[in-house]
């Protein structure tokens, strides 16, 4: 994957930039007479902001919801794993090893006599817990830094592009063998640090489009023709009307990152065992693959439901923000 | 054109200096290549010493990237630990993981395009769903993931490839590692190249085309497809870097010698003239592909024009 990023978000939701001003709830917020709709709206309809409108959207999108409640369990399994599986995932018996299901163990034994249901269950805190964290990190450094390049432009704005030109030069699974592999640390913290390092240019180069999109609105102009500040032009009238694409494409990425999590793991420079992570469990089911396939087979897909769980919410979330495919 | 080239050409410039020194720094960091190449016992330290002269090891980290890239563009890629040249390793490793990014980049183009054409031209019937619905199963589903399940199901379970490639690596045996490599990619293309005819078919020429009574075919290859394979062609040309640099993942599932496993054994012995050569070379192939795809754009639509 991993640099797989390419989903072309930017094209997708190019429309999103535009659009009124959206109330966040806020009683005392502006409100400035919304653009049509593209599709010509029922004119009896209340305009509703764009996050009311996608959230109404959202709703009554199955996707939306069967992937939301996957992604909850998966929370859930994550914070207590215990509720779903009893043992121990470090708890091994050499000489159940690569034995099949059998009553107690349902998904049967690995390689080193361990079983695959316990350990699938609490692989999921490492994939889950890799995933939020560092979509966390690249959207907080990536929107203020792109936010920031984007609104003052100039020297610093040149520069930030040339150096997300350089970060997307290098490949991510290569730059993550290369950095991690001198790092002993068996925790999430190295991995996760990783993905920021990586992972931010392309959040930043989202955010600098869509707050340059924005502050050429008419409103932001007017509201610096009362004096405004640059900070207030920035967190009330800018950032609100910016963040939606954004969201998209760090939802999306947050299935990535998962998927890169195990794929550094499966390498041998992600975690390590002790740790238990889907990536260790099926790089270490492999070379078992002819006698125990369900060793294999388990966290396989387990990893591939989380994913698919993270992507198709991300699609949801871009279909519901995008007016242009209304 | 010729100045715009230029002017791009220029532009590649500090991204290719900041993305190699990136690199050389990276594996810096990975540790003393010293302590590695002295096998499990400390190294008696004059030896030490004098292999860190011999190699250049104790000048200030600039100085070191500085020559080395000066080197570099005489075409000496310095020398693997084990005394081997880098562009001998290079020599044997390039061309297999070119064979295996070609059969990866003709998956994308034929299979990928014509699913993406068919589905765009019947969107929302059932045929677009279900194809929707697997490319969104293979986006899911890591690499590596795919890559072992196919190993385990063609060569081990049914027997119709060899699970491991020979150190040839013809294309006959490339096939399956290159639908791995390709797999995701695959699922991009065929979203939007669908995205985009679908947009395109609404468009005002498709409609004259059909009213001057073309024939389907030709209002589809001549007029539709050529106008919506421009964002395709951007896709796949800034693919062949990812392709090439991602092979680790295929190349060592599937035991191919190529670019991927000499530099998985390269960063696993702390190799750094190894790492940092193909690691150039892949940052270079990033570039040049991506100059190349900005140019095809002029060819493609030629109302895009190069001042």
């Amino acid at each position: 994957m991993p640099d797989q990023e390419p989903y072309e978000p930017e094209r997708a939701i190019a429309g999103t930039g535009m659009g009124g001003t959206m109330d966040l709830g806020a009683s005392e917020a502006i409100t400035l007479e919304q653009p049509p709709g593209p599709d010509g709206a029922d004119p009896r309809d209340k305009p509703r902001s764009l996050w009311s409108d996608a959230w109404h959207d959202l709703r009554r999108n199955p996707v939306f919801i069967i992937s939301a409640l996957v992604i909850l369990f998966l929370i859930v399994i994550s914070l207590w794993p215990s509720l779903i599986a009893s043992g121990s995932p470090l708890k091994c018996d050499l000489a159940k090893a690569q034995e099949g299901s059998q009553a107690g163990h349902p998904f049967g034994f690995n390689g080193q006599g361990c079983d695959v249901y316990t350990r699938t269950v609490y692989g999921a805190r490492t994939s889950v817990a890799v995933g939020i964290l560092a979509t966390l990190g690249v959207a907080v450094l990536g929107s203020v830094l792109g936010g920031l390049a984007g609104f003052f432009g100039g020297g610093g704005d040149a520069i930030l592009s040339r150096i997300t030109d350089v970060f997307f030069a290098i490949p991510v699974v290569l730059g993550g063998l290369v950095l991690l592999s001198v790092i002993t640390s068996n925790t999430i913290w190295p991995v996760i640090g990783f993905i920021v390092l990586l992972g931010w240019p392309q959040i930043s180069r989202i955010a600098r489009g869509s707050v340059i999109t924005a502050k050429q609105n008419d409103y932001v102009q007017a509201a610096r023709a009362l004096g405004a500040s640059n900070s207030r032009l920035l967190l009330r009238h800018i950032a609100p009307n910016a963040v939606a694409p954004v969201i998209v494409v760090a939802t999306i990425a947050l299935g990535t990152y998962i998927s890169l999590e195990a794929t550094l793991s499966f390498l041998g420079v992600g975690l390590k065992p002790p740790s238990v992570s889907w990536g260790i469990d099926i790089s270490s089911a492999a070379p078992y693959v002819r006698n125990a396939p369900h060793a294999l087979l388990w966290p396989s897909g387990a990893l591939a439901i989380t994913v698919l769980a993270f992507i198709m919410l991300g699609d949801a979330v871009r279909d519901a923000l995008d007016p242009k495919l209304r | 054109m010729g100045r715009y080239v230029v002017r791009r050409l220029l532009q590649m410039i500090p991204v290719f200096i900041g993305a190699t020194l990136l690199i050389f720094l990276m594996v810096n960091v990975m540790g003393d290549p010293i302590a590695g190449l002295c096998g499990d016992r400390e190294c008696d330290p004059a030896t030490a010493a004098q292999l860190r002269h011999e190699f250049g090891l104790d000048q200030p980290v600039w100085q070191q990237y500085a020559t080395y890239m000066g080197n570099v563009f005489t075409g000496d890629f310095g020398t693997a630990f084990n005394g081997q040249p880098v562009t001998e390793l290079m020599g044997t490793a390039f061309p297999v993981t070119i064979r295996l990014t070609i059969v990866a980049i003709l998956f994308e183009i034929v299979v990928g395009i014509i699913l993406g054409v068919v589905t765009g031209l019947r969107r929302g019937r059932p045929v677009d769903t279900g194809v929707l619905l697997l490319t969104l199963v293979v986006i899911s589903v890591p690499t590596f993931v795919t890559g072992l399940l196919l190993q385990l199901l063609l060569g081990v379970k049914w027997g119709w490839i060899d699970p491991a490639v020979s150190s040839e690596a013809a294309f006959g045996e490339l096939i399956v590692p290159g639908l791995v490599l390709a797999s995701v990619s695959l699922a991009y293309v065929t979203r939007l190249t669908r995205t985009s005819i679908a947009e395109n078919r609404r468009s005002d020429y498709v409609r004259t085309a059909i009213a001057k009574g073309l024939p389907r075919h030709r209002v589809i290859t001549r007029h539709l497809l050529r106008n919506s394979l421009i964002p395709v062609v951007t896709f796949i040309g800034t693919d062949i870097g990812a392709l090439m640099g991602g092979a680790i993942v295929t190349e060592r599932i599937f035991n191919i010698h190529g670019v991927g496993y000499q530099l998985y054994q390269g960063i696993l012995r702390q190799n750094t003239q190894t790492v940092v050569g193909f690691v150039t070379v892949l940052v270079l192939v990033f570039l040049v592909a991506n100059l190349v795809v900005d140019l095809l754009y002029a060819v493609l639509d030629p109302r895009i024009r190069y001042a």
